[in-house]
């Protein structure tokens, strides 16, 4: 039996002990009427080998094409200590350290993990993960809405220039508490946010501004500026940033002028996953946040501190749990329980290999590579880069014909050529998001811009490839 | 217990300036693109991150690592929390390079995607639900999209009335709290004397302000809730509707479908009762599962089957979805382990979980009673947990359940969950799971034996304990009140 340990001499004197003759006598309080006939929806057990041969087809099927997306998932090199710790069954295998004297392995990793979120994000404090970057952002608007007494309005402002499902999903999880979401329109030109855009709500009740560095398109916000207009006016700023970015840009706590007493993003999240998750079709990864002391009643989420036990060493256990729903219930800062700790546990390790020295190679090393591929698929016929800022890792291409057909090509010669735009952003044409981290060599541009080429010369503008 | 007296300094700690793990570094490439990010935007100085050489990291959190009580090295009978074998060929084919390396916005996967459609089909199969979106990333966010559900239900219907959500008192805090992030009003309603719903309470309750009533069978009291059918019936005849809560369905599992007794929507945790790992904290995933009338509300993106091709279902299939509830699909590796492990365990498998997990809770439930134990519902059979209460012992000797909790840390045991539910006093939830031998139950059990033998004798021992890990009781008013919450450079 799969799992189960008993055999049959122990199921008898088990049976014994509880003093009833069968297994189904546990179960004479359901009605019978409620009973299940049968599981015919569940095929047969298959063993470990079986079951491995099945998993590894379907992952021939899948293959592993040269991937070319971004767009809010970044494939970096992942060092082999992370995932043979992290998958440790100490880690994997444990519950939530709620009784620290016996989770002090998990506890500590944690505090070590908010230490290093703090100094990315230039916060005072981070909590100890979300699911992921786009729940993050919703409830930093739940929290920011709250945090923001002098604000009634429960106005946030999302620049489209957000990535446009990190919008659709705080929509959709803060929408419930009647928050209401304004989209501010990017320059077509520059390809972000300008602080012209903004001067339309000057005066007005705002309770938060979202910042998202880099933005969707991969380009670089005016952040201080932007920031400064939001504590001028009375609104807290939500950055949402990529962590690998932190090593070069300017930290979110750093952000613009003193202005109204605050300088710097007031809250700060995003996606973890640049940080040793791999893609894995989308998760898990983890969500992270971090801000202002003054804030820190107001944050969801799980929150270690450092302590000391009965005989003054220093220990560490879960903080400020009455903000949680399992002590404040209705009244909890948000319903979030369980987080994404293995995913912390991978970030921890990732960030202790690489430190600030690493990270700052690994975030050049994608700009120098994202520069690269523009300039190689520039080159041809029909591809231009769309906007003028400056940029991170990423970059939006317009092509003079329909992007879909391009990309259905680019699949068949093992390419995955980037995110088509067109859903999202229908008012630039065809258009194109490309990334390219460090783990794009000279080898793999050149094989994107040479089947790149081939797709364009083959077909011709309007037509399908 | 050596290995537990583990100190370890903070990484930062370990630091020193000019040392790093140098083969994890990028080749550097030539250009000057970095360059042309300007000068304002730029770090003024380097994150305060450690530099510390690759093995100093392996044994440092190595060292981490062995502090920690798992199922892989410990009993683990959390109450309501379903601490299970996680079977390693989960996490192994979980992790083979091709799931790893797909981008959520690459093509659709059809291998990946295949599996994704059976899990859906699977538990659809053991619910007797119509339809399962996989989306949510976590029990929490399961209930969320299963009251956000209900929400858009009557709104649909223009039933704008409907603002309260009744919730039993002994529920699970997740439960209270969703509603609230839902916009809901909370109505908390108590339980009698045999832990199920109070049937008069909940008739004086219901009204054309009910939106629904989130409640968990077994209850987090470890009892089948009797009148189930009779709670559906008061509810739905008001026009509410009935959410399950899946934190138990390992009490259940090939015994009796949520569909069958009446629900609407369920949450399921994939993490506990399908066995994927808690991680130290999650990642969790809580696939939400529907009847026909919340169906077209199911957040997306789900995966449908067109002529033997998979393909995500969006906004254009489901117009009155809920929404995202996540950048992609939600917690997809987390989905992939889950399949893996009800492959394995297949028709007869999932049968015989209920029916172990019974086995053993009732068991062991059974044997403590024998050892002078007191059982908050004596009467009740046990599902796949029960409650012990120490009312008498607190009393007699003034030891509480946290004493016996920390007490068992030094037995080599992890805590069984200590005063949830609420409602009963001095209270400990045991959950043996159906992976964990008779032999380890005894040995628990002989644990039990010898601390109420301490309570008679040498009461210190417990309020002083644990003696053997490797800090000793720490002081959480402490921790609350003078805050370091994070490591900073000394100035």
């Amino acid at each position: 039996m799969a799992f189960i340990p008993h055999t049959p001499d122990d199921v008898a004197r088990m049976l014994e002990t509880i003093g009833v003759q069968s297994i189904e006598s546990l179960f004479d309080e359901i009605p019978a009427t409620l009973k299940i006939k049968s599981l015919d929806g569940v095929p047969p057990a298959l063993c470990e080998m079986e079951v491995g041969r099945l998993l590894m087809e379907r992952a021939t099927l899948d293959g592993r094409p040269l991937n070319f997306i971004g767009a809010g998932a970044y494939e970096h090199h992942i060092p082999a200590p992370v995932w043979a710790i992290a998958t440790r069954g100490e880690f994997y295998s444990a519950y939530t350290p709620y009784q620290a004297e016996a989770s002090q392995g998990t506890l500590q990793l944690i505090y070590e993990y908010q230490s290093m979120m703090c100094g990315l994000t230039g916060m005072q404090v981070s909590n100890a993960s979300l699911y992921d970057g786009a729940s993050a952002l919703a409830e930093a608007c739940l929290m920011a809405v709250r945090a923001n007494r002098a604000s009634s309005s429960r106005r946030v402002l999302m620049p489209r220039s957000v990535n446009p499902t990190y919008a659709k999903v705080a929509a959709a999880i803060a929408g419930n508490q009647d928050i209401g979401f304004e989209p501010v329109d990017f320059d077509r030109e520059q390809g972000r946010t300008l602080l012209d855009a903004l001067q339309a709500y000057s005066g007005q009740d705002v309770s938060a501004l979202v910042l998202q560095q880099p933005n969707f398109f991969g380009n670089l916000e005016e952040v201080g500026a932007l920031t400064d207009w939001a504590h001028a006016n009375g609104a807290v700023v939500i950055a949402v940033v990529n962590p690998t970015s932190l090593a070069l840009l300017e930290p979110p706590g750093r952000w613009g002028q003193v202005v109204a007493g605050k300088q710097g993003a007031d809250i700060v999240c995003g996606e973890g996953q640049p940080l040793g998750i791999p893609l894995s079709s989308g998760g898990p990864y983890f969500g992270f946040m971090a801000t202002r002391m003054q804030y820190v009643r107001q944050m969801p989420g799980r929150i270690v501190g450092r302590t000391l036990d009965v005989e003054g060493r220093p220990g560490f256990s879960l903080t400020l749990q009455a903000r949680e729903q399992h002590i404040r219930r209705s009244k909890a800062t948000s319903n979030i329980c369980t987080n994404q700790g293995l995913m912390v546990t991978a970030a921890t390790i990732y960030l202790s290999l690489l430190g600030a020295e690493g990270l700052e190679r690994v975030a050049a090393a994608s700009v120098q590579r994202t520069d690269d591929l523009v300039a190689a698929l520039t080159r041809i016929k029909g591809v231009t880069a769309a906007f003028s800022a400056p940029r991170f890792h990423e970059a939006v291409l317009l092509l003079d014909r329909p992007v879909a057909p391009v990309l259905a090509a680019l699949e068949r010669r093992g390419i995955v050529g980037g995110l088509d735009l067109g859903g999202s952003f229908p008012e630039l044409g065809p258009a194109l998001l490309v990334c390219a981290t460090e783990t794009k060599l000279d080898a793999d541009i050149g094989a994107y811009a040479a089947a790149l080429s081939d797709v364009m010369n083959q077909s011709r503008p309007g037509a399908a490839a | 217990m050596a290995e537990l007296q583990l100190r370890e300094p903070v990484i930062f700690d370990l630091s020193k300036p000019g040392r790093h793990a140098g083969s994890q570094f990028p080749p550097r490439v030539p250009g000057t693109a970095p360059g042309k990010i300007p000068e304002h935007l730029r770090r003024a100085t380097p994150p305060p991150l450690p530099a510390v050489s690759e093995l100093q990291v392996v044994r440092h959190y190595t060292r981490l690592s062995q502090m920690n009580f798992s199922i892989d090295t410990h009993f683990y009978p959390l109450g309501s929390c379903t601490m299970k074998y996680n079977p390693k060929a989960c996490n192994s084919y979980a992790m083979l390079p091709e799931f790893l390396a797909r981008h959520p916005l690459a093509p659709e996967p059809q291998g990946f995607m295949a599996c994704m459609y059976e899990l859906q089909e699977m538990l659809r199969a053991v619910t007797g639900m119509q339809g399962v979106s996989l989306t949510p990333m976590a029990g929490a966010q399961g209930e969320f999209a299963g009251v956000a559900m209900i929400r858009a239900y009557h709104r649909a219907r223009k039933d704008l009335a409907r603002n309260q959500i009744i919730v039993p008192q002994a529920a699970h805090g997740t439960n209270p709290a969703t509603a609230a992030m839902c916009g809901f009003e909370v109505k908390e309603i108590p339980c009698d004397a045999n832990g199920d719903v109070d049937i008069e309470a909940l008739k004086s309750s219901v009204g054309p302000n009910t939106a629904g009533i989130m409640l968990t069978n077994p209850s987090t009291l470890g009892v089948f809730e009797h009148k189930i059918a009779q709670v559906a019936k008061i509810v739905h005849d008001v026009g509410g509707l009935l959410y399950y809560d899946g934190a138990n369905l390992n009490a259940i599992l090939g015994k009796v479908r949520p569909g069958d007794m009446g629900f609407d929507v369920i949450h399921m945790n994939l993490h506990k009762t399908f066995s994927t790992p808690h991680g130290g904290g999650g990642p969790g995933s809580g696939a939400v599962g529907v009847g026909a009338r919340l169906a077209p509300f199911l957040p997306i993106p789900m995966v449908g089957k067109e002529s033997n091709q998979y393909r995500w279902l969006d906004e254009r299939d489901l117009p009155q979805s809920i929404g995202r509830l996540s950048g992609f699909m939600g917690n997809a590796g987390v989905n992939l382990r889950a399949y893996i492990y009800m492959r394995m365990l297949g028709r007869e498998g999932m049968v015989r979980v209920a029916e172990f997990a019974a086995l053993n809770a009732n068991y062991l439930m059974k044997r403590l009673q024998a050892a002078g134990y007191e059982a908050a519902y004596p009467t009740r059979r046990a599902s796949h947990e029960f409650i012990i209460t120490l009312r008498r012992e607190h009393k007699l000797y003034q030891v509480t359940a946290m004493d016996v909790a920390k007490r068992l840390l030094d037995y080599g045991f992890h805590a069984p969950t200590t005063y949830f539910p609420l409602l009963v006093p001095e209270c400990l939830l045991i959950e043996p799971t159906e992976t964990e031998t008779k032999e380890d139950l005894d040995r628990f059990c002989d644990a039990m034996i010898a601390i109420r033998q301490e309570m008679e004798r040498e009461p210190g021992k417990l309020a002083s304990a644990p003696h053997t890990m490797p800090v000793r009781r720490l002081d959480d008013v402490r921790a609350a009140k003078q805050l370091d919450l994070a490591w900073v450079p000394a100035a």
